[in-house]
């Protein structure tokens, strides 16, 4: 039975590190599916939102101790900056080649990584629980903190709301309508430049959101963009660039190989995600859930 | 151009060759430490470029190849105490085996897909690099790697009043010397212009009957090959070899250089190479900002200079020369890069 536990205990942490994935590579593949832009950045924009969510406790505490409220400020601010970046600078990019996307996207990660490090500095920094989700309740003998399992509940809800403003909202069909053909939204009369500026608003929202949100369990340092977004690339290349299901499948496979390849090859299991990765690629480089792009 | 004037007849590559040749007799211990980090990253840059400009391959993890010529030298010379003589051709032909391995899965893909797969490559030789620890040394990495044996310099006039890091540089510049001499042969050869037909149009390519995915991968392992020379001379030249080099940013690196200096030009990547490690240099002397100042160059580089320091000078050149001859010509093509016809370098 205590072999049985401790799997299911793996499992819980494979599902919580996808639920986190998923938080953060949703934007990103947002962004991909609608504008094709495969944005480096969303990893620096994660970093800014575990920063300013610390700020935002620190300037906060005096008055009330809210983590939500500073989590929703970080969130808004990092969407800001995400509107501002589309409209100043990425508007300029569209119809040119990937490697200048991809590069204008890398210039954000060096300049807000060193932008953060100036500001905040290199030491680590950390945010406390919210005391509504201090503790951990017991699942089939393996113990689960709450926080962890408001991560997986906030996950979901996010994958439902998502699909939800997809599928049916008005807003949602106009996305759709710009990743199949962004000039003919146009034709018809729709204001593809503000959809692209909203579109990228919302995927630095969730990205600054869920910087925000991981704070109560990881600590904040310099770096955490980069590795994050080689992670987020990994889960959206498995579920399908641009597929928001997909991403959803993606990020739960990840987490499980991530979890239990730690098990079965213990100093290997950056190898296999890495390899998974790859090997979509080679058979499937629009990923287990995607569509293949014309 | 079929300029008759001097500045065309100068064998510009001897000069600079022969200028770069003299650095160790009178520059200082530190004139030879940029040198010889100039002259390594141009290699890199150069091999990249052959990719990015010639065949028009975004490879997002060209480090790669670089790091497994590193590790490959350092491993041989270190561990197995082989003679540089051999470790330098292991080097790049185990670079260039690797790149044929994974540049047979990358070729098959499209644009960002290729991108993507080069990069998810160059992060499996990163993991193994971090995680192996009795081959790679892991996350401690390589430290100490020899110098070659240069002894053999001693008895050579000149040679043998250098210490061994000006040897060691003249060793490097050789071997940068002449591997820049061959791909500059390979790319101006019938192949290299293939690869330019590839670049401007592959469905024409291939409608004429040429194998696109063959040709992309003899390139994406010529270049692959090089990058492992220059990985294997950095590594003897920082004096060990670490996980860090095959780490991603490291391929973002190298892309800007190539950017920098211009990616329609041959010697471009070798001028953003120099450029990039010098203004490294100033720059951390003044602030530890320095990713911060390279994002604001690539910013301005993006929107100002796509075509690069060699690109906007080349332009800036034919402009004079036109307002010289007054036929006034607003058309200076910087706008679009890639697209513009290659430049004989």
């Amino acid at each position: 039975m205590t072999d049985l536990s401790f799997l299911f205990t793996q499992f819980l942490g494979g599902l919580t590190t996808a639920m986190f994935l998923f938080l953060i590579a949703s934007g990103l593949s947002l962004v991909f599916g609608v504008m094709r832009v495969l944005n480096f950045a969303h990893g620096s924009f994660y970093m800014l939102g575990a920063y300013l969510a610390w700020q935002a406790v620190q300037w906060l505490s005096p008055l009330l101790e809210s983590f939500w409220l500073a989590a929703l400020f970080a969130a808004l601010a990092v969407a800001v900056l995400g509107g501002l970046v589309e409209r100043l600078l990425l508007r300029h990019m569209y119809g040119k080649e990937e490697l200048y996307q991809l590069l204008l996207t890398y210039a954000l990660v060096l300049i807000l990584g060193d932008g953060a490090k100036a500001i905040w500095g290199t030491q680590q920094l950390s945010v406390s629980r919210p005391p509504i989700l201090d503790g951990a309740i017991e699942m089939f003998g393996s113990v689960l903190p709450v926080y962890n399992l408001f991560i997986m509940l906030a996950g979901v809800a996010i994958a439902l709301g998502g699909w939800l403003i997809l599928a049916r909202s008005s807003a949602g069909r106009m996305v759709r309508a710009a990743a199949l053909d962004r000039e003919m939204l146009g034709a018809l009369g729709a204001n593809v430049g503000a959809l692209y500026t909203g579109m990228f608003m919302a995927s630095s929202f969730l990205a600054g959101l869920s910087g925000a949100l991981v704070t109560p369990i990881q600590s904040i340092v310099p770096g955490m963009d980069v590795e994050v977004i080689v992670e987020a690339f990994i889960v959206v290349v498995i579920g399908g660039l641009g597929s928001f299901w997909g991403t959803f499948w993606g990020s739960l496979i990840y987490g499980q190989v991530l979890s239990f390849g730690i098990l079965i090859m213990p100093s290997f299991s950056l190898f296999s995600v890495f390899a998974l990765m790859a090997v979509i690629l080679i058979v499937r480089p629009w990923g287990l859930f995607g569509k293949p792009m014309r | 151009m079929k300029t008759n004037d001097l500045a065309s007849r100068i064998p510009w590559t001897l000069v600079v060759f022969l200028a770069a040749l003299v650095v160790p007799w009178l520059g200082s211990r530190y004139d030879i430490f940029l040198a010889t980090q100039i002259a390594i990253s141009g290699l890199f840059a150069v091999s990249l470029n052959l990719l990015l400009g010639t065949t028009g391959l975004v490879s997002f993890g060209h480090v790669a190849y670089f790091g497994i010529g590193a590790y490959v030298c350092g491993i041989l010379m270190k561990t197995y105490e082989m003679p540089f003589s051999i470790a330098l051709p292991a080097a790049a032909l185990g670079a260039a085996f690797a790149s044929l391995v994974f540049g047979f899965f990358c070729v098959r893909l499209t644009r960002i897909y290729f991108a993507m797969l080069s990069l998810a490559f160059s992060q499996i030789i990163w993991a193994i690099a971090y995680k192996w620890n009795d081959v790679t040394g892991g996350d401690q990495g390589l430290p100490d790697v020899p110098y070659p044996d240069l002894d053999w310099m001693n008895s050579i006039p000149l040679l043998g009043d250098l210490r061994i890091a000006g040897q060691f540089y003249v060793v490097t510049l050789v071997v940068v010397g002449l591997s820049l001499a061959a791909m500059r042969r390979i790319i101006h050869s019938p192949f290299g212009r293939m690869l330019t037909t590839i670049r401007e149009n592959a469905e024409r390519a291939s409608a004429i009957g040429v194998d696109v995915r063959r040709y992309e991968l003899a390139a994406f392992v010529v270049a692959g090959g090089f990058a492992g020379i220059a990985g294997a001379l950095f590594g003897i030249f920082s004096r060990g070899v670490f996980s860090d080099y095959v780490f991603w940013p490291k391929s973002a690196e190298v892309m800007i250089m190539t950017i920098l200096g211009g990616i329609n030009h041959f010697w471009g990547p070798v001028v953003g190479a120099g450029t990039l490690v010098l203004l490294n240099q100033e720059t951390t002397s003044y602030t530890e900002y320095w990713s911060f100042v390279l994002g604001t160059i690539l910013l301005v580089l993006l929107f100002v200079f796509p075509g690069g320091i060699v690109g906007g000078l080349s332009a800036g050149f034919a402009w004079l020369r036109r307002k010289r001859k007054g036929v006034g010509s607003p058309e200076v093509g910087t706008a679009e890069p890639t697209r513009v016809e290659v430049k004989r370098a």
